[in-house]
Parts: structure tokens; C-alpha cells; sequence
């Protein structure tokens, strides 16, 4: 062993310092055990099961994608189809196939299978989009969410159309979001150190110099797109379970936003960023509820008005975004211990820190 | 005959409003690489200034009631205001960030007047009558036609004629015109950035109010919501036109009117539910076969 460390002993020290962030979310939620709090933790992981996917395609590429919440949708209705009770599928979503209708698997199967699902759907899409790049690749990944929600908003006898699908099994313990959250990053972090990721974030740093290196650029475009689909899906299967109703509204802007923004207000190049953008604003976005439902301030009940919530939320990230433009981590990962690395390394830091 | 001519009505108009939109985001693209997403919001801004701010059911009809010479004006000086506000307050110090950062801030921007709209009139949908008459139908060629899409059809021709203008005739028009081909070098050449800048926001916030006022014509309602679908579309239709060519973006909204009214005739009677899903797919379609747009100006083509 002579000369650079690897990457892997360089940069291990990152998934590490996230994984404990979550874990001691998990703790909180154990130690304060009230059911409120616990499901404010269930939703803070669902996102960054989100956040972290979309930052595995959007953050390695520099490629903005609108179209990923398309995937949570599948994901979600997956495991609402294999994991509700065959009664109620019989009565509401008839055209299922009888394989489907008559059996009820256990959320676990549910969860794979939507993670299946959603790198299947996503590998089939990519294949066509990730020719494309810059703005042109962006709004056809909008396009394709727009097909996926329009078809599962009108197809009646299979998605229930707009009607909400209700009576899917609800989890309420904290562990499974926790360590879907943890094998997400966990992935994410691997994808990133991989050649398949270096090569992508080669292009999206330098696109002309990275093809004459020989990175074939659709082609890693793709496996990032998979892995993200793949996790994308996860959330929405999560989510279906924690919340036991899904509609196909739900997975349409409102999500494709949020999420955007987290991992834009996080610092869009950088894993850290990515979980830190969902917690701060997660944290933010509580603290805002939790004052619009009135605190006691020497005996009397102090209320923010209605819609006071969205427009702090609108006005701190704007806040944030004019004197962090690069993010809350200003795209660098967060690392231990915190001194200088070797020279050739903080070269490598600085130049994989660069904004695309 | 009949139903070919009211086909084309229909796609005409309705293409009208999406080419007014892609306008308005085209403009501002082209002179600071912004996508601007608070544009449904500010459509949707324009519409409640007609009504006076109050929660219950019923609309308090407020500056709607204003005589029609006075009203447009006053309308379209609330768009052009409330985008040159936004341009002033937030833009401005994100000239140097990177598009998805002023992207974003553009979104959470829309967030905050969308919902400072709903804590000013509450979620509910409103009727508001306003030149209701132009909604009646009247037969033209046999085809029975309401004068509100004439009016649309032929309100979206002067203000493409106007800009045109404006554009080509015009010294501030020609100072905006060289800003979207090279900003740098027309600042360097004695373009002041911020007043170009201005004038773009200001007119696509007109713009803006102009669809606003059409749109609350033919549907009688006021929506929060009732921008976004549109932006959607506009936002498209530049892509699809090219970023940045503002014929593009008009010829594009055109097309995608037109498409979306010739599947709703076309399309088998169980495939129409899914209307959007195909006019969705020939975008993609679109893209692939031309990833820079129909009409790519020089500014969009990558450098080595």
C-alpha cells in the first residue's frame, strides 16, 4: 500500500456520521414513545428514502429530474395490491389478476416487490430517456410522471382512479422505516464510490472530457436512474404503509416539489446533503405545525393563523438558497475526523465539491 | 364542416392560452436562464385581486366591478407589478446561482403566494361573473361558438403582433433581444442588465394577467389552482419549442392546443380518460426526436 489511501478509506467516515443521525432519531422516537412523534420520525425517514433516491440519479448526473415521484406512485399501489385483504380488493379494484385478488402477502414481500417494481418501470423509461440531457431530459422525465399519473387516475377497475385505495395494513413501529432508511444510504453511499458512480459524476462535472475517457454516458445515466427508481419505489411503499390510504394526487407536485427542495436545500451534489436537507427542513416543518396549533405562553395560547406554516417554509428556503446557493453543506460531504486531508485529497474533495 | 370548424376553434383557443403562457416563461428564460415556476401563481394572483379578501363561500366582488376599460389596464399593471416585486425581492440575488437553485426558489416563491392567496380567501373555489355574455354561444358557419373564443383567438394575435413590435421596433426590444442571445456581451456593450431584466418580468407578468383574465371569463370561477395546470403546459411548450426562442415557445403552445383537442375527437371513446397520458407520450416522443427543441437558439447549444 504505497501513495493515496482508497476512496473507501477516505470517505467511509460519511454514511457513518448519517446512519448515527438517524439512529438517534430512532432513539428519540423509543425514548418519547408518544404515537404523535412517533409518526413525525416514520415520515422523516419515509423522505429520506425519498431524498437520498433522488439524490442518486440527480446529484451524480446534475440531470434535474421531475419524473421520480412517477415511481413512488408504482411502488406505493404495488404493495397496496399484494398486501390488502382479497375482500376488499374484490370489492373495489375487480380487474386485478385473480392470482393478485385472491392472495394477501405480508408488507415485507410487499415493500420488495414494489422495489422490483419501480426499478423495472425504471429501467424501461431510461432505457428511452437518458439520451437525452439538461433541461430537454428534465421535462420528459416530467412527461413520464404525468403518463404514470394519468394512467393510475383514470384506470378504474385496477387503481380505483381517483378514489382513494383505503385498507392497506398500517406499521406503526419506527424500526422498519428506520433500517430502510440506513440500507438506502447505505446503497447510495456504495453507488457513489463505485466506478459506475465516479464515471457519472466524471460527466456531469466535465461531459466532453469524461466521453473521450471512454465513460459511456447513457449507460451510467441508467444505472443511476435504476438504483434511484428502486429506491424511489421503496418510499412509496413505505409510505402506503404508514399512512394504510393512497391516491394517486398524493404522488403528483406536491412530493415531486418537497422533495426537490429538500435535497436542493440540503446541497444537491452530496449525500450529506440529501439526508441533512430532509431533517433541517423536516425539523422546521414541525416546529411550524407544532406553532400553529397554538402554544401555552403564560397561560394564554399563542396560535399562528392557518397557512402561516407554508409561507414560513416557502420563505426560509429562499432564505437559505440566497446565502447557501449550493446547499446547506455547500455539496461537500460531511467527514471524521474533520481535519485537512492529504493534498491529493482535498484536491479530489474540492473538485468533486464543484457545482455542475 | 361544422365540426371541423369547431374543432378548430377549440384548438385555436385553447392553444392561444398556452402560447401566452409559454411566452411568459420563454421571456424570462431567455434573459436570465430562469425557470420561472411561481408563474401559475401569479395567474392565479391576478384573478382574486378581482375580488376583495374574505374567507366565507360567497365572492365579494371587488375591483371586478370596475368598468372594462378601466379593469383590464388595472389588471394587467397587478400582474406586471407583482412579477417586477418578485424580481426586485428574490431573483435578483440569485443572478449568479446555479438553474436548479433558481428553480427551486422560483417553486418556494410560488408556495408563498399560493398560499398567502389561501390564507386571504380560504381554499374554496369561487364564482365570479364577470362578461359572462361572451360564454353564450352564437352560430358562425353553421358551428356554434361562444365570442369568448373569437375574442381569445384574436386577443392572442394582437399581443403576439404587439410584442413582435416591440421586440423588432423598439430599442428596448432590441436591447432584450440581444440580452437573450448573449447576456454577458450585451452588457458589455452598454445593455443596463437590471432594466432589461425588469422590462422581461413585467411583460411576462402582463402576460400572466391577461391569461388570468381570460381564463376566469370562460370557466366563471376563481381557483388557487387554476394557473398551475397551464404553467404546466406553457413550461413544456417551451422546451418543446426550444428554450429560449420565443417563436418557439407560440408555435409549441400551439401545437400541444392542438393536439389535445384533435385526441379528445380522435381517440376511441374508452381511450379519452387517458387523453393526457397520450398528449404526454408525443412529448417524450418530441423530445427524443428533437432534444433541443423545434426552433434551438444559438444560446442553448453546448460549447466545447
Amino acid at each position: 500500500m504505497s501513495g493515496r489511501p482508497t476512496i473507501l478509506a477516505r470517505t467511509w467516515s460519511t454514511p457513518v456520521i448519517l446512519i448515527a443521525l438517524l439512529a438517534l432519531l430512532a432513539l428519540l422516537a423509543y425514548v418519547v414513545g408518544s404515537n404523535p412523534f412517533n409518526q413525525t420520525i416514520i415520515e422523516i425517514f419515509i423522505r429520506v428514502v425519498l431524498v437520498v433516491g433522488l439524490y442518486v440519479f440527480i446529484g451524480n448526473s446534475g440531470v434535474i429530474s421531475f419524473g421520480h415521484i412517477g415511481f413512488t406512485c408504482l411502488g406505493a399501489y404495488m404493495t397496496a395490491w399484494l398486501t390488502m385483504l382479497p375482500a376488499i380488493k374484490k370489492s373495489k379494484l375487480k380487474s386485478l389478476p385473480d392470482i393478485v385478488l385472491n392472495n394477501k402477502l405480508d408488507y415485507g414481500w410487499g415493500l420488495l416487490a414494489a422495489t422490483v417494481f419501480a426499478a423495472v418501470a425504471a429501467y424501461v423509461f431510461g432505457k428511452v430517456l437518458m439520451r437525452l440531457s439538461g433541461i430537454a431530459a428534465s421535462i420528459a422525465t416530467f412527461a413520464m410522471l404525468a403518463v404514470i399519473i394519468q394512467v393510475y387516475s383514470n384506470w378504474d377497475s385496477v387503481t380505483g382512479a381517483q378514489s382513494s385505495v383505503v385498507g392497506i395494513p398500517i406499521v406503526r413501529v419506527v424500526w422498519p422505516y428506520f433500517l430502510c432508511a440506513v440500507l438506502v444510504v447505505l446503497a447510495a453511499y456504495a453507488h457513489s464510490i463505485s466506478r459506475s458512480g465516479l464515471a457519472l459524476r466524471a460527466a456531469r462535472d466535465e461531459a466532453t472530457a469524461a466521453a473521450a475517457s471512454g465513460v459511456d454516458i447513457p449507460r451510467e445515466r441508467l444505472i443511476a436512474f435504476v438504483i434511484s427508481g428502486a429506491m424511489m419505489g421503496l418510499g412509496g411503499a413505505l409510505f402506503a404503509h404508514s399512512v394504510g390510504v393512497v391516491t394517486p394526487d398524493t404522488f403528483y407536485l406536491g412530493l415531486t416539489f418537497i422533495t426537490l427542495s429538500m435535497l436542493v436545500v440540503g446541497g444537491m451534489n452530496s449525500l450529506s446533503g440529501a439526508v441533512l436537507g430532509v431533517v433541517v427542513l423536516s425539523i422546521i416543518i414541525q416546529l411550524l405545525r407544532w406553532l400553529e396549533k397554538g402554544v401555552d405562553v403564560g397561560g394564554s395560547t399563542i396560535a399562528l393563523p392557518l397557512g402561516v406554516q407554508e409561507i414560513a417554509i416557502g420563505v426560509v428556503m429562499i432564505v437559505i438558497l440566497m446565502y447557501r446557493p449550493t446547499g446547506l453543506t455547500r455539496n461537500k460531504e460531511l467527514v471524521w475526523p474533520m481535519k485537512k486531508l492529504s493534498a491529493e485529497g482535498s484536491a479530489a474533495a474540492a473538485a468533486d465539491g464543484k457545482t455542475a | 364542416m361544422t365540426a371541423v370548424l369547431q374543432v378548430l376553434f377549440d384548438a385555436l383557443s385553447l392553444g392561444s392560452l398556452y402560447a401566452l403562457g409559454a411566452l411568459g416563461i420563454a421571456l424570462i428564460f431567455g434573459v436570465m436562464r430562469l425557470v420561472n415556476f411561481a408563474h401559475g401563481d401569479y395567474i392565479a394572483f391576478c384573478v382574486f385581486a378581482l375580488l376583495w379578501p374574505s374567507i366565507d363561500a360567497a365572492a365579494i366582488v371587488f375591483l371586478g366591478k370596475l368598468p372594462t376599460i378601466l379593469l383590464v389596464p388595472l389588471i394587467l399593471m397587478i400582474g406586471a407589478g407583482l412579477s417586477v416585486l418578485s424580481e426586485i425581492l428574490v431573483f435578483r440575488r440569485f443572478r449568479n446561482a446555479n438553474p436548479a437553485t433558481m428553480m427551486i426558489a422560483s417553486f418556494a416563491l410560488g408556495f408563498v403566494i399560493k398560499y398567502l392567496l389561501l390564507m386571504l380567501y380560504s381554499s374554496r373555489p369561487k364564482s365570479i361573473d364577470l362578461w359572462s355574455d361572451l360564454s353564450r354561444q352564437v352560430e358562425i358557419f353553421g358551428a356554434r361558438i361562444p365570442p369568448l373564443q373569437v375574442i381569445t383567438i384574436v386577443v392572442t394575435i394582437v399581443i403576439l403582433l404587439a410584442l413582435t413590435a416591440f421586440l423588432k421596433r423598439t430599442r428596448f426590444g432590441l436591447e432584450m433581444r440581444a440580452a437573450a442571445e448573449n447576456f454577458t456581451m450585451a452588457r458589455m456593450l452598454g445593455v443596463r442588465a437590471n432594466r432589461v431584466i425588469m422590462l422581461a418580468f413585467a411583460v411576462s407578468g402582463m402576460l400572466a394577467a391577461a391569461i388570468g383574465l381570460i381564463l376566469v371569463t370562460q370557466t366563471g370561477t376563481v381557483d388557487i389552482n387554476m394557473g398551475a395546470n397551464l404553467m404546466l403546459v406553457a413550461f413544456v411548450a417551451t422546451v418543446i419549442g426550444g428554450l429560449g426562442s420565443l417563436p418557439g415557445a407560440v408555435v409549441a403552445g400551439y401545437l400541444i392546443g392542438a393536439a389535445t383537442v384533435i385526441m379528445q375527437v380522435v381517440l376511441p371513446p374508452d381511450a379519452r380518460p387517458f387523453r393526457d397520458a397520450f398528449v404526454y407520450g408525443a412529448v417524450i416522443v418530441m423530445l427524443i426526436w428533437r432534444p433541443n427543441g423545434l426552433f434551438s437558439s444559438k444560446a442553448t447549444k453546448q460549447r466545447v
